[in-house]
């Protein structure tokens, strides 16, 4: 426990002196450094029920802090792309990512306005100067945050050029066959899944 | 007469009893030694069993040390490689530890084995500890155990309060697809009759959450003999769209456009079941992960402590043993030179 207490004073100093060299902190997340009332008060309210335990992290002790809104536009926007194996891109600076929301494609540029969107399988492209690496992406969500950050969760993901174009038109070929004959409705719905994901490869591949 | 022969007698014992008081800490071994009719047969044979089983200890905690040291590597990169994916959910939804809502589920993970130091025991004492802070006159505090080891723990005083209890988990390698399935099954928490049924519809599921607040509980990695007791939460949908309006605590989230599903409740509703399977997710690789650090540094301990222990009793027999050739020495001597004389 006294081990941790050290550990535990400097991280709280440390975020007190960030909070306090700041501009006023607005309690929500685009500034990720939560107000820390908030946390004190959760230290507090523990401290007064159970005294001889030391209270519990909590994930912002874990975190990166962002920075507050800029008050010039950035001129890049620094993506976190993950998947819960890897993590694919951290905080790296580029020009643009176009993500498959469900509502269609949108390309996000520095600046975008403060956006939840719900991901459909299809392809990322991340712009970087005139590289462009694009990923299939099954699912998932992004969020784009007012202060030029976009965070990207996805369920899976691989690199487009890791995608056998040949293996995808079998699949395709194999799915549509099963949908045709499928008689039950689970055998139909899952053919349809199959031809379903089979196309969106096949249209990621090509278009 | 008698007392003289209780002297002699005594002086025989002499030599054999001492090395007994060098080694009196250990000394519950060698009374059973000492044969009632005659000293000289002592019998060394006790100690050479438990110098057998404890040397057999030691190449087991040996074993599982290593054991454990091979499986943390392959967990610790696992690990290591998910914690990005909570972090986006904490940036957005923020973190809400002191959030006041009236049913919490208090989401303990643990290990199934065990014979890996203190972390069961701390998640147990940290849940019972957020059940307390969380429990009034009102509220509703539930327990969703994750693992067998704190459920041993929970079952004595909180039998009531346990909801529902997941095992079994660390068979196969954890991953993502388990991890939702074992969402589904938390979010199901009420219709227990159904829980092992993951099949049911996800249309049935969403309309049944029984939450207003998840609370994670779970021991994250630091290094192989640290780990750090923590708690996640995770709010419900409606929670989330509460607080959001204005003078709640996620008041910011309002400024943000939601593309996709019809409506901002349907958004939210996924959003807070993917941001709990993320969390819960990473929380049983951390959890696992510090489990095989503990049992690693565990059993480090102990094949070090089978080692002191096989050294005491090796100089204990070794004593016994020159004792007894010393004084069936003696005796032939003393014997051969009372002929002579």
């Amino acid at each position: 426990m006294l081990r941790q207490a050290t550990t535990r004073l400097l991280s709280r100093r440390s975020i007190s002196a960030a909070a306090g060299g700041s501009v006023p902190l607005r309690p929500f997340s685009t500034e990720v450094p939560a107000t820390p009332a908030l946390d004190s008060s959760f230290v507090e309210a523990w401290k007064k029920v159970i005294p001889n335990v030391e209270p519990p992290k909590t994930p912002l002790a874990f975190m990166q802090p962002r920075p507050p809104t800029p008050a010039s536009l950035p001129t890049k926007l620094t993506v976190n792309f993950v998947l819960p194996y890897a993590s694919e891109l951290s905080g790296k600076e580029v020009d643009m990512v176009i993500i498959p929301a469900t509502t269609g494609q949108m390309g996000i540029l520095p600046g975008h306005v403060a956006t939840i969107a719900e991901l459909k399988p299809g392809v990322l492209a991340v712009h970087q100067g005139n590289d462009v690496t694009k990923y299939f992406v099954s699912s998932g969500f992004a969020f784009i945050h007012a202060n030029s950050f976009a965070d990207i969760i996805a369920v899976e993901a691989v690199p487009i050029d890791q995608i056998d174009p040949s293996l995808v038109q079998k699949g395709l070929a194999e799915f549509t066959q099963k949908l045709s004959s499928a008689t039950t409705d689970l055998e139909k719905a899952e053919a349809q899944i199959g031809v379903d994901v089979h196309s969106a490869l096949n249209s990621a591949l090509t278009g | 007469m008698a007392m003289a022969a209780f002297r002699r007698e005594g002086r025989r014992f002499a030599p054999l009893l001492h090395p007994n008081s060098i080694t009196a800490p250990r000394s519950s071994l060698i009374p059973q030694e000492l044969d009632p009719e005659g000293v000289r047969f002592i019998s060394t044979q006790v100690v050479r069993n438990r110098m057998k089983s404890v040397k057999n200890i030691q190449k087991i905690t040996k074993a599982m040390k290593m054991v454990a040291a091979s499986k943390l590597r392959g967990v610790q990169t696992k690990a290591e490689n998910s914690r990005g994916l909570w972090q986006p959910f904490t940036a957005l939804l923020g973190d809400t530890p002191s959030i006041d809502v009236k049913k919490n589920v208090l989401v303990t993970i643990s290990s199934d084995k065990g014979l890996c130091g203190g972390i069961n025991s701390t998640s147990v004492k940290m849940s019972k500890a957020i059940h307390k802070l969380n429990s009034g006159p009102d509220k509703e505090t539930k327990y969703v155990i994750v693992g067998e080891k704190a459920k041993a723990q929970l079952v004595r005083d909180s039998k009531k309060d346990i909801e529902l209890n997941i095992t079994d988990l660390q068979k196969i390698p954890l991953n993502y697809t388990q991890a939702i399935f074992l969402t589904l099954e938390l979010v199901l928490v009420d219709k227990s009759s159904q829980a092992g049924l993951i099949s049911v519809l996800a249309d049935d599921i969403l309309k049944n959450v029984e939450y207003d607040a998840l609370r994670v509980v779970f021991n994250k990695f630091h290094s192989v003999v640290s780990f750090m007791p923590t708690m996640s939460t995770v709010l419900s949908p409606e929670v989330v769209e509460k607080e959001a309006e204005a003078g709640g605590r996620l008041e910011g989230l309002d400024s943000y456009e939601i593309e996709g599903g019809e409506t901002k409740s349907e958004v939210l509703q996924n959003l807070t079941e993917f941001q709990f399977s993320s969390v819960l997710f990473n929380a049983v690789l951390e959890n696992a992960c510090s489990e095989m650090g503990a049992r690693m540094s565990a059993m480090d301990s102990s094949s070090r402590n089978a080692g002191e222990m096989l050294d005491r009793l090796t100089l204990t027999y070794n004593r016994t043993r020159q004792a007894s050739i010393t004084t069936e020495l003696i005796e032939i001597i003393s014997g051969a030179s009372a002929l002579e004389g």
